[in-house]
């Protein structure tokens, strides 16, 4: 397939057929721009197309050829300034006189021969806008994401057999591979045996030494530049390119913490990176240059080699990370994928409240309240009131055990996107949660608390000792609470505070009552004392299948983007139910837990795939609230008599 | 010059003002951008150009001693053409035809470098050739253009000065411009006030140019570079012709100002380029002073001959070849006989009003110059007008690939600080700017609604359920009384805004209603009870780690001046703290004295407290003063105070559950739809508070008297005093608020009616006497209801007597006591209120408790 070499190898030539036959035709107006997308959105439709393009998320940017498209799943952390650059420019030969048009879209550096120059005043010169965005990889990617979207892509790429370029992939799939095993120091029977499906039939002797050599390089220009940048990642430890991803049309509709997955030209053109020497060389001697200070250049324009470019040719917000769904689920052949699913809802629902009660040490209850916990999303917003947020309290929890961080790696393996906050007073005093805007280098410094929508948030509070909370800890317990009350988290801009709504399912883990506030708290009761609780939860997870496994993860996506109703008889039942209740006595049930009960309801009827709420559904949640209620009750005489 | 930053402009400046004035030949004396080239030598270079017409001989003969030599002159063409050209330069009649205007002629003229520091060179050549039309235009009198534009100097010169001749401001209102008088020419009277004060800045808001000549406006708009030296001259000669004998620093510069093309960064496009733009937005970051080199002197080191090279897009073209002796490589630069302008950069973020949800701030780069440096701070808000430009990035001096990307920034030719009035307020004038005509029309067509109060309250917080009364109250609270000055009579300012407290059970969504405050009004601020100190409420003194300069940090009250300060939990704040508000909510300022800095600052704040009761569930039995445990001094400040309680009853449980079904499964487009009504509601309240001030009428001051009367009255019967007057205040902030919903500029009987019931229905729940169920004002007041007072009495009374029968005991037990006054007594009568009779009498000096006895003195 030549064709496809061509678009994916050097789409510039694509471009500039396109722009040229414009041009010949003395129409180098915008249609030509709208032809090239077009052409590009045609190309990607075909028959799994998408997977062909190397993503820049499996592939270390060193083995990717500049100027060929890529893509890039990614959520954006900043939003710079938008830039103006010729959108069409004309060159001149000096010798011959003969002008040239030439685009200057997609390209960071406007080119010219060697023998020609480019003729600032020309009338036919276009100024555009384009805007940069500053992104990186989604923050808590869980590894099972990473690891079927890539091999789904290699299985595709194998069976096509295609172009030399891309006949890489495997090797170099196979090296980004093992990084993650050194990551991750977890073992995982299933990562094995991928490993020996996805075989390598081409040496892999030549990409290592590369490799080597490359990170060799690497080395050398950290030793050389004074503090090494930061690549701005919210969560610590995070690896990944981040990137600067160009758009040229309609960002607006784009916001800060929007996950996208874009396709276009990846570049990496050293220049850029020389362009920052020599700016901050002559800085001192030419005052119309440094209207940045250095910081703002370092972080605006870092080296490519570190941070590449993307210029955009095609964008688009991603409903959901989970790989194993389709990606869009409007589409017409996505329905289907959805209807056969929903079909066999019902054992997929019950094997995972079973897996999870073996989690959570044998107790239903706490299972079910997790389902409803995962399937949790804030649907809508009335004024300033987040409808659909389910914050869990799992409290009972073993203290300064494992427990948590078991709990945590469960979860961690079915939802595409997690992190798990230790709520230790050293993390709470020192940590940065909440995103804070530098002006000295003019970008939007990341915290813990800058997460994508739909991400797991798991706080342990059973780490939490006593001890003294300086400003910046009060400052971070209060915005957790902010995240969990309104689902929004206060940007600080220094002079002002910002507020960015956003959808994060937050899981307290706590030995008593937590501390933040919550929605609902569910006191564990284990049934089952494992001796070696290490064992037990590891055995758990390899007595998963990865197909059930992998139908968890389907059912915790999909069920989340549901629609949900109720219908008038419904409303009317509820109501009499409620006044019922008030009647016998009024403290039984408050407004409150009417909201509390109508969610349980909505997730219950949700999480059995129903699309409305029937009267056993809204008995059911009755009845698990009452369930909930008296365990608290329970505990509530426990402690009073220890008191 | 106002602020004569650096050396080199001062110098310049005295230069200028030289005993003896310089003419464009003088050669000795050069002021020091006028001298040099020559427009007969730079328009010689033009002549290649085909546009540049063949009269370019100008009377006067190249002046070939001071223009700087071919050579070199060849590489700052682009530069030589655009200071030397008349537009930047100042009245060409002056130069040209040397019309004796002694004044024109006796003042330097200051380079702009506002105008001409992009040296583009796409501009520079429409400058040049500009120039060069213009020229011809000067010398042959036709009727050209500028090159590029529509521009014709002499039509244009002669419209602005008709303009500042003529214009009368219609609009124009007295706060505004103080000391003018509003029917004669306004800008005719700002001439007057430079020859006085000296300034020579000419401030020229753009809309009154719009009204005067809807086509000048847009040249300005379109060609600032070229216009705007064109207005220089008008004003100039206009000036000079009054004012012959003025001296000024430099020649009337005009900035305009308030150029409506953009308001919001965001909105910035490629077609604003070189274009007169407005933008508003928050400084982040100002550089320091660079000192920029517009001309470099160099002098032969062989044969002393010197030299003067302009700067060329930040580079000096080093002459290599000396002109007079041929030696190459003897130029030296001298640097104190070089020319420099002041600059610096500014980083503007856009304010957080103009930004959509969900995306980070923009920012943008702007250059300010001479006397506009150091002219704001980081965290000032201010509109800035200025020039938008464009400038290609090199990669490379040597190299000819070009980054595809422009450089951006603002070269500033006019600043307005948006509160500079007030620590944190917004500039009055761009908040009323705010509406539309289609915007304004809707509201007023909402406002002659009947029902328009029932439908805003209604519109309020629509997902916190029923309260009508209590969303009612804070509705008014909203739009605020009228601000009355009672400044001359010695009470200072009259308190306009409502404040408001609820209290009632936890988890009646009091919280939900003050967050829903807090958005909707543009100041607002919310703070919690617990988490806030006095200092953070008010105001506090830190060092600025850059600058190590002490700041004033302002805290939430300040910060809501004109605002609505929203605070939660307000049992739960402590004494120090709440004291502080005890001025806030009188006097409407808030006193600072700390680390050497004294100041009062306002703080016309509303507030909007809940309070949670002290035994968590409200006690009915208990007075509102009881249950929260608050002092009745800051009781008494607020003017309402409703009870947020659990009506418990079938009917409203009903209504309620429908409600909370509905909320979980309706669609989006409803939420849209109302989240437009919460946009209306916003501009609603802006336009009432910003337009209608409301006064009362005959009438309503009679009602307002009567109900006073009224409510005297109904406590006089029963021995005790149910209204003060404050509570009078109130009534007349919510007749006001009332009014002002209604758009009403009267306050009238309906709206005394309203605030009537409103006021009897927050004391109503509030200051019910729970033993009597009577409306009681003095358990705010004082804090204790009058029936309680005289029962405390009577039981001490009898306490006493009981004490005076058992005879002459000097020690009596503590319990037993206790017990026989509760079988004497017919009443229950609890512990506290022995306690309190105990101690009632132990003040009368009747008897001592000391542990568990009570000894009699």
């Amino acid at each position: 397939m030549p064709c496809v070499a061509d678009w994916l190898n050097s789409p510039f030539s694509i471009v500039q057929g396109i722009f040229a036959c414009f041009v010949a035709q003395n129409t180098p107006n915008s249609d030509w721009e709208k032809k090239v997308t077009d052409y590009f959105k045609e190309k990607l439709k075909e028959n799994n197309a998408t997977n062909w393009v190397p993503s820049l998320n499996d592939v270390p940017v060193h083995y990717l050829k500049p100027n060929s498209l890529v893509k890039f799943r990614c959520m954006v952390q900043d939003m710079f300034d938008p830039e103006f650059y010729m959108g069409v420019y004309e060159t001149v030969d000096p010798n011959t006189n003969a002008r040239v048009l030439h685009f200057g879209k997609y390209r960071d550096v406007a080119e010219c021969g060697p023998q020609q120059e480019i003729d600032m005043n020309s009338s036919q010169t276009v100024t555009l806008e384009r805007q940069t965005f500053y992104c990186v990889p989604v923050p808590g990617e869980s590894a099972w994401v990473k690891e079927i979207s890539f091999f789904s892509e290699l299985v595709l790429a194998s069976q096509a057999r295609v172009s030399p370029s891309t006949s890489y992939t495997p090797s170099r799939h196979k090296r980004s591979y093992e990084e993650d095993e050194d990551m991750e120091q977890h073992p995982s029977k299933q990562k094995e045996q991928h490993m020996g499906s996805g075989g390598d039939s081409h040496g892999c002797g030549e990409p290592k030494r590369l490799e080597t050599e490359a990170s060799a390089g690497h080395h050398l220009i950290s030793a050389n530049c004074s503090p090494p940048l930061d690549l701005n990642f919210p969560l610590p430890g995070e690896k990944g390119p981040a990137c600067l991803v160009k758009v040229y049309e309609s960002w607006d509709t784009f916001k800060v913490n929007d996950v996208l997955e874009v396709y276009g030209i990846l570049s990496v053109d050293p220049v850029l990176s020389i362009v920052n020497n020599e700016e901050r060389d002559s800085s001192t001697l030419d005052p119309m240059e440094c209207m940045d200070t250095a910081e703002e250049q370092r972080v605006h324009s870092p080296p490519s080699s570190l941070v590449p470019r993307i210029h955009v040719i095609l964008a688009h917000k991603l409903q959901h990370l989970n790989p194993l769904l389709p990606a869009c689920l409007n589409e017409e052949e996505s329905k289907t994928f959805v209807s056969n699913f929903m079909a066999e809802l019902s054992p997929v629902r019950a094997e995972l409240l079973g897996f999870l009660t073996h989690a959570l040490l044998g107790d239903s209850l706490a299972a079910e309240y997790l389902i409803l916990h995962l399937i949790s999303t804030v649907y809508a917003r009335r004024d300033v009131l987040p409808l659909g947020k389910f914050t869990v309290n799992l409290s009972g929890c073993p203290r300064n055990s494992i427990f948590t961080e078991h709990i945590y790696r469960i979860i961690q393996q079915l939802v595409p996107a997690s992190y798990r906050l230790q709520m230790t007073i050293e993390n709470m005093n020192h940590s940065r949660f909440i995103p804070r805007k530098d002006y000295t280098a003019n970008r939007l410094v990341s915290g813990i608390l800058q997460l994508a929508s739909n991400t797991s948030l798991v706080i342990d509070e059973t780490q939490l000792e006593q001890g003294q909370l300086d400003t910046k800890g009060v400052h971070n317990v209060k915005a957790l609470g902010n995240l969990i009350t309104w689902q929004k988290v206060d940007y600080d801009f220094s002079y002002h505070q910002m507020e960015f709504p956003c959808n994060i399912n937050v899981l307290i883990t706590s030995e008593g009552r937590s501390l933040l506030p919550s929605d609902c708290q569910v006191q564990l009761q284990p049934q089952i004392i494992p001796p070696n609780m290490e064992e037990y939860m590891n055995s758990l997870l390899t007595a998963v299948l990865p197909s059930v496994l992998n139908k968890f993860r389907i059912y915790l996506t999909l069920l989340r983007l549901l629609d949900y109703s109720i219908s008038d008889e419904v409303t009317k039942a509820v109501e009499e139910d409620f006044v019922e209740m008030r009647k016998n006595d009024p403290e039984s049930i408050t407004a409150d837990d009417l909201h509390r009960t109508l969610l349980v309801a909505r997730f219950l009827s949700l999480s059995a795939g129903q699309t409305t709420l029937s009267r056993e559904r809204w008995l059911r949640a009755k009845q698990l609230e009452a369930l909930r209620k008296a365990r608290l009750q329970q505990q509530k005489c426990v402690n009073g008599n220890e008191l | 010059m106002s602020s004569p930053a650096s050396t080199p402009s001062r110098r310049r400046g005295k230069r200028g003002r030289g005993s003896n004035p310089p003419t464009p030949q003088d050669a000795r004396s050069p002021p020091s951008q006028r001298r040099r080239p020559d427009d007969s030598a730079s328009t010689g270079e033009l002549q290649p150009l085909p546009t540049s017409p063949p009269a370019e001989q100008s009377p006067r003969a190249p002046d070939a001693l001071f223009s700087s030599p071919p050579q070199f002159r060849h590489s700052a063409i682009p530069l030589d053409f655009d200071i030397s050209s008349p537009l930047t330069y100042g009245t060409p009649s002056s130069r040209v035809e040397g019309t004796p205007r002694s004044g024109v002629r006796g003042t330097p003229v200051r380079q702009r470098p506002d105008l001409g520091s992009a040296r583009k060179a796409r501009q520079v050549d429409l400058h040049s050739d500009g120039q060069a039309e213009d020229l011809a235009e000067q010398s042959l009198g036709q009727r050209l253009v500028i090159w590029g534009t529509d521009v014709n100097v002499a039509s244009c010169k002669d419209k602005f000065q008709k303009f500042l001749q003529r214009f009368i401001d219609p609009l124009a209102k007295e706060d505004e411009d103080i000391g003018l008088d509003l029917n004669q020419p306004r800008y005719m009277q700002r001439l007057e006030e430079i020859n006085m004060v000296g300034e020579p800045f000419l401030n020229v808001n753009c809309d009154h140019l719009r009204a005067f000549d809807e086509n000048l406006y847009r040249q300005l708009i379109c060609y600032p570079q070229e216009v705007i030296p064109t207005f220089d001259m008008a004003a100039n000669e206009i000036f000079f012709d009054r004012y012959p004998d003025s001296i000024l620093e430099h020649q009337i510069q005009v900035r305009p100002y308030n150029a409506l093309k953009t308001r919001n960064m965001r909105s910035l496009n490629p077609e604003d380029i070189d274009q007169l733009i407005t933008i508003s937005g928050m400084v982040i970051r100002s550089s320091q002073l660079i000192p920029e080199m517009q001309e470099a002197f160099f002098k032969c080191q062989v044969c002393a001959f010197t030299a003067r090279v302009e700067i060329d897009r930040g580079r000096i073209a080093e002459p290599s070849v000396c002109k007079n002796c041929n030696t190459t490589h003897s130029m030296a630069l001298i640097h104190n006989r070089s020319m420099f302008s002041d600059k610096q950069m500014i980083k503007l973020q856009e304010s957080p009003e103009d930004m959509p949800a969900g995306q980070t701030p923009h920012t943008v780069a702007l250059f300010a110059h001479n006397d506009l440096v150091d002219k704001v701070q980081p965290g000032d808000r201010v509109n800035v007008t200025g020039i938008y430009r464009a400038v290609p990035i090199r990669v490379n001096p040597r190299v000819s690939v070009v980054k595809s990307v422009y450089k951006t920034h603002i070269d500033v030719i006019h600043y307005r600080k948006t509160d500079s009035k007030r620590l944190h307020g917004v500039d009055e004038e761009t908040e009323q700017k705010m509406f539309t005509e289609e915007r304004v029309a809707l509201l007023k067509e909402l406002s002659t609604k009947a029902d328009i109060y029932e439908r805003l309250s209604s519109a309020l917080a629509p997902s916190i359920y029923e309260h009508e009364d209590i969303k009612k109250g804070i509705l008014l609270q909203l739009f605020g009384g009228s601000r009355k000055d009672f400044t001359h009579t010695g009470r200072g300012n009259f308190r306009a805004e409502i404040n408001i407290l609820l209290c009632g059970d936890p988890g009646t969504s009091k919280s939900q209603l003050l967050q829903y405050v807090y958005n909707l009004v543009p100041r607002g601020q919310y703070t919690s009870g617990k988490g806030s100190s006095a200092v953070g409420l008010t105001a506090y003194v830190m060092k600025d780690p850059e600058t190590r300069q002490l700041v004033l940090q302002t805290g939430a009250l300040v910060l809501s001046d004109n605002g609505i300060c929203c605070i939660d939990e307000f049992d739960k704040m402590n004494e120090s703290t709440r004291s502080v508000l005890h001025e806030v909510m009188e006097q409407q300022t808030l006193s600072i004295a700390k680390a050497g800095i004294i100041c009062q600052l306002n703080a016309r704040t509303s507030i909007l407290a809940a309070a949670n009761p002290v035994e968590s569930q409200w006690n009915p039995k208990k007075t509102t003063i009881e249950n929260i445990q608050l002092p009745h001094t800051l009781l008494s400040r607020f003017d309402l105070i409703f009870l947020m309680l659990d009506p418990r009853d079938e009917a409203y449980d009903r209504r309620l559950a429908r409600h909370l079904v509905s909320l979980y499964y309706q669609s989006e487009e409803r939420l849209e739809e109302e989240y437009m009504d919460m946009a209306v509601l916003r501009d609603y309240i802006a336009f009432a508070r910003g337009y209608i001030n409301p006064r009362l009428s005959e009438e309503a001051s009679q009602a307002l008297i009567e109900a006073y009367v009224d409510m005297r009255k109904i406590g006089s019967g029963r021995g005790m005093v149910s209204a003060y007057p404050r509570q009078l205040e109130s009534l007349i902030r919510l007749a006001e608020a009332h009014a002002k919903v209604r758009f009403s500029e009267k306050v009238e009987t309906i709206d005394v009616e309203e605030a009537k019931r409103l006021h009897r229905e927050a004391l109503k729940q509030s200051a019910t006497d729970p033993r009597t169920g009577i409306v009681d004002i003095s358990i705010l007041t004082t804090g204790m209801s009058a029936t309680a007072r005289k029962r405390k009495e009577e039981l001490a009374q009898a306490l006493k007597k009981l004490i005076q029968s058992k005879g002459k005991t000097p020690a009596l037990k503590y319990q037993q006591l206790f017990e026989d006054l509760r079988a004497q007594s017919d009443t229950a009568v609890t512990k506290e209120m022995f306690e309190e009779a105990l101690r009632a009498l132990a003040d009368d000096d009747f008897l001592t408790v000391t542990g568990k006895t009570v000894r009699l003195l």
